[in-house]
């Protein structure tokens, strides 16, 4: 018989340290929907999502209650809609209510791809989807969009950095009413992944097959009760911790991602090796790095202890499972995650630091609530920022800011559920506008070159 | 195919005859039993067949939930697999 303790170890990872996985998230390939008359292609669109997804909601539920593990998300990728709708001269913003219709039929919670890559420039539906974006945004619910704007291998598209500033600020603009959530479901990448199984960044790409099942991990709160038995131990013995109870959460993730393949009857992509956060107490990130010992998040130290833990749960996670891909590694998305809420609305956590710790965990600047009247050049400058620390360190880095609109440093966005709150946190407002306005490709850094 | 509940709470009479009654039920095989009381709380780990349960896995799932909650008790019906893929390389 499987040893007691173990057994009583998981039932209490589970119940009381929030272990979960986060997302069963199911890629599907539109690239057999394409049509130049718009109408067919969303209808298509819809027909193959239905198709595919039809039994994803009931099958993640039936696992759920079979390993007694919670699967907070189901959800979908699609192949990015700029590619998708490049041939119908038309808005794609029907395709976006097409997703939405399509997803809320499935029973999924949220559906991403509503997305364009133009790190080296834009071709024919690039520029139409990306002006889409907000009015997409804000006419739908569940639809996320992301776009890539540079790379390792291409460098980085300026003239993209500044149509994003603008199309973030719209996206907040337009759904003033709604806390500015549409800028919450936009990501704006560099060396962005074809198959991430979170949101708001999640697409299928173009070299994924036609339909796959992909698994997000979580469970930071097991990893912080973890370290709290070990209140004396060096940060070498704190690594090897952090490894052991990474295995164990991803192994849940295998064992999660295999089953539901099987009884979908389609194949098992990845499981991304990630600590992913939310709201709820105890299953914070902020707060496993000051279990490590740092009184506040954002404090001198958090980057070295972070890039540790961000190792460590890579090293563990690698051997638990057959491939892995997607971001793996912590995310620190501030409004989704208690302590880093915490450390925000304190001051000790600036964007400046948090853009230090995005050179070395899973992803970047995440769910971090800017005032209002930040310019369009200052997030096109932002985003620019960002993609350097991934162009030049060949990770993802990604930018999801959201202006609130009306708001001043101090005031609260508040989204509820797993978006969280965020406090709207201090912007360097010095311009950069004349960078920006300059446009053309920041070229790619010598290390690209690897042939 | 087999599955793990565990039980664990205040004690009372009648706890293990009440899961078991369930399981028998359900056609659940019982295979092994460790319990144990300490300081009044109850705390049971059973291994169950579910190769030929009369009724899906995550009907029975629910029964103990419902179990669980009506008695003041956690108890939970977990597939084998989840525990050892967790703790076994």
């Amino acid at each position: 018989m499987i040893n007691a303790y173990d057994i009583l170890e998981t039932i209490r990872m589970i119940q009381d340290e929030c272990l979960d996985i986060r997302t069963i998230t199911m890629g599907i390939s539109l690239l057999d929907c394409i049509d130049t008359d718009i109408d067919r292609a969303c209808e298509k669109v819809y027909e193959k999502i239905t198709r595919c997804a039809e039994k994803l909601v009931s099958v993640g539920e039936g696992i759920e209650k079979e390993y007694g593990i919670p699967i907070i998300n189901k959800r979908l990728s699609v192949t990015p809609i700029a590619i998708v709708s490049a041939a119908c001269n038309a808005s794609p913003v029907k395709f976006a209510l097409t997703m939405e219709k399509a997803a809320k039929a499935v029973g999924v919670n949220l559906i991403g791809g509503y997305s364009a890559l133009v790190q080296k420039g834009f071709s024919a539906g690039d520029e139409r989807l990306i002006n889409s974006i907000p009015e997409a945004l804000a006419s739908t619910s569940c639809v996320c969009s992301s776009v890539n704007i540079g790379s390792t291998k291409t460098g980085i598209n300026l003239d993209a950095c500044r149509i994003m500033g603008r199309i973030v600020r719209e996206a907040a603009e337009k759904t003033v009413d709604d806390q500015c959530f549409g800028a919450a479901k936009l990501v704006v990448f560099c060396n962005a992944v074809d198959d991430n199984p979170f949101m708001a960044g999640a697409f299928h790409g173009v070299g994924e097959p036609d339909c796959i099942i992909n698994v997000g991990v979580s469970g930071p709160g097991v990893v912080r009760s973890a370290l709290t038995k070990y209140p004396d131990a060096n940060i070498t013995e704190i690594a090897d911790i952090i490894k052991k109870t990474a295995y164990k959460i991803t192994r849940v993730g295998q064992l999660v991602g295999v089953t539901a393949s099987k009884r979908l009857g389609v194949p098992f992509g990845i499981v991304d090796l990630s600590l992913a956060p939310t709201p709820a107490v105890g299953d914070s990130v902020a707060h496993i790095l000051e279990e490590v010992g740092l009184e506040r998040c954002g404090a001198c130290g958090t980057t070295a202890a972070l890039a540790m833990l961000n190792d460590a749960v890579k090293k563990g996670g690698v051997m638990a499972c057959s491939r892995i891909g997607g971001l793996s590694g912590a995310f620190i998305p501030v409004s989704e995650d208690a302590g880093m809420i915490a450390a925000a609305e304190c001051g000790a956590l600036s964007i400046e630091k948090l853009e230090a710790m995005t050179a070395v965990c899973s992803v970047g600047l995440d769910m971090i609530v800017i005032p209002g009247d930040t310019t369009a050049d200052v997030i096109a400058a932002m985003i620019a920022d960002e993609a350097a620390i991934g162009m030049v360190n060949n990770k993802t880095t990604a930018v999801r800011v959201i202006p609130a609109i009306g708001m001043k440093e101090g005031d609260v966005l508040d989204w509820g559920g797993l978006f969280g709150k965020g406090p709207v946190m201090k912007v360097n407002t010095n311009s950069p506008s004349k960078f920006i306005a300059r446009g053309g490709q920041i070229p790619a850094p010598l290390h690209s070159l690897k042939n | 195919m087999r599955a793990i509940i565990t039980v664990i709470g205040k004690d009372t009479v009648g706890i293990l005859a009440k899961v078991a009654g369930v399981c028998a039920e359900y056609n659940a095989n019982v295979t092994e039993v460790t319990q144990s009381v300490l300081q009044d709380m109850f705390a049971m780990i059973m291994l169950v067949d579910i190769s030929r349960l009369n009724a899906d896995f995550t009907v029975l799932a629910d029964r103990f939930t419902k179990m669980g909650e009506e008695n003041c008790l956690k108890i939970h019906a977990m597939h084998e697999d989840i525990f050892n893929c967790m703790h076994h390389i």
